[in-house]
């Protein structure tokens, strides 16, 4: 018996939450899928602790769309229970692994992202959302160093580790643009004080990486075609096969708790 | 009407000596007192509701913490005591207690430094050694055996030891 996906009444709040919530759970489920497999232990911890974090901040998220929203829905049904089309994350966070220079190229440019945004969103009008920021801001700091680090490691390492750092870079620029889009929704939230204008963050965001990338040797594209659409629901083949992994089990033996 | 406030903070002590007795369940030596984790106790009639936060937003041992408090006031004579969970303000190792601090070194961890250290990219940061209190100590994992701990190693004993972070 198929389990029947549930519905959600995306009012701007909600949607706004629900995407960050998606963008957490989905990157945190990728780093977890190197436990047990990364280069070597100290790493396996590092990525497991940080998955750990980003399913952590999800939680909290979801547990705050789930009441703004009102109705009979909670955490565990919102990551459980939706289906490919109604995940609202990044297609960045959703991309494969791939290579470790490609993990890593991901999690240096979503965390260079998330720490200017955590801190940013610690001003927010919301106390729930400011709350919630006050705690991933400081998570999102260790993060951005340890994804740092491995950068310049990777990137002025040897020529081998170097070509797969500036290939993961040229592969997951295009992806970096909807980090930064705004829609209506948000745009209202943002006059409202709720939420951060992403735009706003651009330039600190920009440097960030040159910083960091010039110390690694690497290069930044200059292409500025962006890919979008894991905003409104439309994802890259990879989320689908992400999800049904990440829900067999609530979708097996619904309702089943631990 | 004495008799009875006293009654209450009577009530309202032991309440809070039971829950502050629970420790941490990955650091068996820090009480959630000594962690800054219990952040209020309210007694309502004999009912009795216990505030901590969260240290980190994906801190396996919360949930193990909040089973353990209403265990502890369950066994103090409290009936069907309550544990909620406040987000703000956020927790940092700044609460954690001296007494904590010391605790932590004896246990072979070496102890958060203040929260403005977090910020200090790339190796800035000097860790004394828990074990012989040298500073020529050395990173050599960000993340260690629990979210909230780094790896570090002494070059002067050469002991590889625990950094609880600061956050």
């Amino acid at each position: 018996m198929p389990v029947a996906n549930i519905q959600v009444s995306e009012t701007p709040l909600v949607l706004y939450a629900l995407r960050r919530a998606d963008d957490a759970l989905i990157l945190g489920h990728r780093l977890s899928e190197w436990c047990g497999h990364a280069p070597m232990l100290e790493e396996d911890m590092a990525l497991s602790n940080i998955a750990l974090d980003l399913i952590g901040q999800a939680r909290e998220l979801y547990t705050y769309a789930a009441k703004a929203e009102g109705k009979d829905n909670d955490e565990d049904k919102l990551a459980y229970l939706r289906d490919v089309r109604q995940y609202r994350n990044l297609l960045l966070v959703e991309q494969p692994n791939g290579d470790f220079a490609q993990t890593l190229v991901r999690q240096f440019f979503y965390s260079a992202f998330a720490d200017l945004y955590w801190r940013a969103m610690m001003a927010s009008r919301d106390t729930t959302l400011a709350a919630i920021a006050a705690k991933s801001e400081k998570e999102s700091a260790y993060h951005l160093r340890h994804a740092s680090e491995w950068i310049i490691r990777l990137g002025d390492g040897t020529d081998e580790s170097h070509a797969r750092a500036q290939a993961a870079i040229d592969h997951l620029w295009a992806f970096t643009g909807e980090m930064f889009a705004v829609d209506e929704a948000e745009r209202a939230l943002i006059h409202a004080g709720i939420a951060v204008d992403p735009g706003t963050l651009r330039g600190r965001w920009l440097t960030t990486l040159s910083d960091v990338a010039g110390e690694a040797t690497l290069a930044l594209p200059q292409n500025d075609w962006m890919q979008q659409g894991g905003r409104v629901g439309r994802h890259s083949e990879h989320l689908g096969h992400l999800l049904s992994e990440l829900q067999s089990m609530q979708r097996t033996f619904p309702g089943q708790t631990w | 009407m004495v008799t009875v406030l006293d009654r209450d903070s009577d009530l309202r002590r032991r309440a809070w000596d039971a829950a502050a007795s629970v420790v941490d369940p990955e650091i068996p030596v820090l009480t959630i007192a000594d962690l800054g984790v219990l952040r209020d106790v309210v007694l309502d009639g004999d009912r009795v509701e216990v505030a901590i936060t969260p240290t980190y937003s994906g801190c396996p041992a919360m949930n193990m913490i909040a089973l353990e408090i209403e265990v502890a006031l369950e066994r103090a004579g409290f009936r069907q005591p309550k544990v909620r969970t406040v987000l703000s303000p956020a927790w940092t190792t700044d609460w954690m207690s001296e007494e904590g601090r010391s605790k932590l070194r004896d246990y072979g961890i070496a102890p958060p430094q203040a929260s403005n250290s977090r910020r200090a990219l790339f190796g800035e940061q000097a860790v004394a050694c828990p074990q012989c209190g040298s500073k020529d100590t050395e990173l050599l994992s960000e993340f260690g055996s629990t979210s909230c701990k780094a790896l570090w190693r002494c070059k002067a004993c050469r002991e590889p030891f625990d950094y609880f972070k600061c956050h």
